[in-house]
């Protein structure tokens, strides 16, 4: 059976990797590749990267640090950050990448979507999504690597998200805003929405505080993966005991 | 010397990085004269049947994998290109071994892409699989796999069961990435590379 994943989210802005609170406020927490290697010794299942300053500045992440994370470490990574063609996201997963996560870009020119998963498999091709609640539904927000940019979008999010399912992405992470940074559990009804129209792997994003809380998003909201930064960053939660936790759980884990 | 078949895929740096590590540089190379004076093959891919072939074509590699005698591992769309055919397309592909590549099928829980770690259950005992335990994990991302038949030394189940690795003769294929799948990928490379 196929296991659940635990992934850490590097932010990385000027090539260190940082965490803010509700998008904002960022504090360098360390080296990409010094994190990069303690995760995958803790036992992480995958990393995703994202260059929060990328998309919003209108330019695209360096391949320099892409290639120096592939030559050390052996689990799959994903990388984001301001990817708007193909000879860009070529370029990254040609530096070792497995996967782009497109996010903005996707938003500004749905497709993108299609064009990548065309070129390079949809297993390749991983969808960005930050969603914030407002009035009891919830709404896909871009640009949010900087608060002075970020703005709303015309999208609702369930409807975004099935139309990046039919353009033909192969995973979508949720980032739910109004959870992040904050540590009081992912957002399950949201998620548990969101499950339920995709096809493809759902990665739930933001809110992650304890043991339980990713404990409940795999078991009530039925996501593929479980994205968190600052618990990592901060080893208020250890990989290690968070998957032997698990298991003892009855969630699949590899450990 | 190992060569790595530059195919244009895009887990190629993945895979040359992976050797590296092991400490045996493979050569990433499209020249048939050295892809066949290589003591072993590596054929990576990732990306659509079509697209993979149309590469082997444009390169004139086509028969030169066909013909190949040292050991010869496929990963992932690499193996998937040694059956005959891929529903992906549908494309021909180089006929080695027999079956049609299928799409997986989603359900409620099963999700399609197939993406993450997952278990194997060894059909027929090798050397490419020693050491592995049967709770051995290993990373998968795909959305189309081959069928079981005689040649199939491991299968995974993800909805149903399909082929995880295969061999016929010199040649060997996995569905996963042992590049991306830590020290049991890692064995698993080691292993392929004692082949004799």
């Amino acid at each position: 059976m196929l296991a659940r994943r635990i992934i850490p989210c590097l932010d990385v802005r000027g090539g260190q990797v940082v965490k803010g609170v509700r998008f904002r406020d960022h504090v360098v927490v360390g080296d990409i590749i010094e994190l990069a290697r303690r995760y995958r010794d803790e036992g992480a299942d995958e990393l995703v990267f994202y260059d929060i300053t990328a998309s919003s500045d209108g330019r695209t992440v360096s391949t320099d640090w892409v290639t120096r994370v592939a030559r050390v470490i052996d689990i799959p990574f994903c990388v984001a950050g301001g990817i708007r063609s193909l000879d860009e996201a070529r370029s990254i997963l040609h530096s070792g990448a497995d996967k782009i996560s497109i996010n903005s870009p996707a938003l500004e020119n749905p497709d993108l979507i299609g064009a990548l998963a065309a070129e390079f498999g949809s297993q390749c091709v991983v969808i960005g999504i930050d969603s914030l609640e407002d009035s009891g539904d919830y709404f896909v927000k871009q640009y949010t690597g900087d608060p002075t940019k970020t703005r709303s979008t015309r999208w609702r999010t369930l409807d975004w998200v099935r139309e990046v399912q039919r353009r033909g992405a192969g995973e979508v992470v949720l980032n739910c805003m109004n959870q992040d940074g904050v540590r009081r559990g992912y957002d399950l009804a949201q998620l548990s929405s969101v499950r339920a129209v995709l096809t493809i792997p759902l990665i739930a994003s933001g809110g992650a505080g304890t043991p339980e809380h990713f404990r409940d998003v795999f078991r009530v909201a039925g996501v593929d993966g479980a994205l968190a930064a600052s618990v990592f960053h901060t080893a208020a939660i250890r990989i290690p005991d968070l998957k032997a936790w698990l298991r003892t759980q009855q969630i699949p884990i590899r450990l | 010397m190992l060569a790595i078949v530059d195919s244009g895929g895009a887990n190629i740096a993945s895979v040359k990085f992976a050797l590296e590590r092991l400490g045996v540089p493979g050569e990433l190379t499209t020249d048939p004269e050295v892809i066949r004076a290589a003591e072993r093959v590596i054929l990576p891919g990732v990306g659509s049947a079509a697209e993979g072939m149309k590469r082997l074509q444009q390169r004139g590699l086509v028969d030169c994998v066909r013909n190949l005698r040292q050991p010869t591992l496929g990963i992932c769309l690499g193996m998937q290109l040694l059956f005959e055919e891929s529903a992906e397309g549908p494309t021909r592909t180089l006929g080695l071994l027999p079956g049609r590549v299928a799409r997986l099928s989603n359900s409620p829980g099963i999700q399609v892409p197939h993406m993450g770690w997952n278990t194997l259950r060894v059909e027929r005992a090798s050397p490419l699989l020693s050491g592995f335990a049967g709770d051995t994990r290993f990373y998968f991302v795909h959305s189309f796999a081959a069928p079981l038949n005689e040649f199939t030394l491991a299968s995974a189940e993800h909805g149903s069961r399909f082929a995880a690795v295969v061999q016929r003769g010199n040649l060997y294929g996995v569905q996963f990435h042992p590049e991306r799948s830590g020290a049991a990928g890692a064995q698993l490379l080691r292993n392929f590379l004692a082949l004799t």
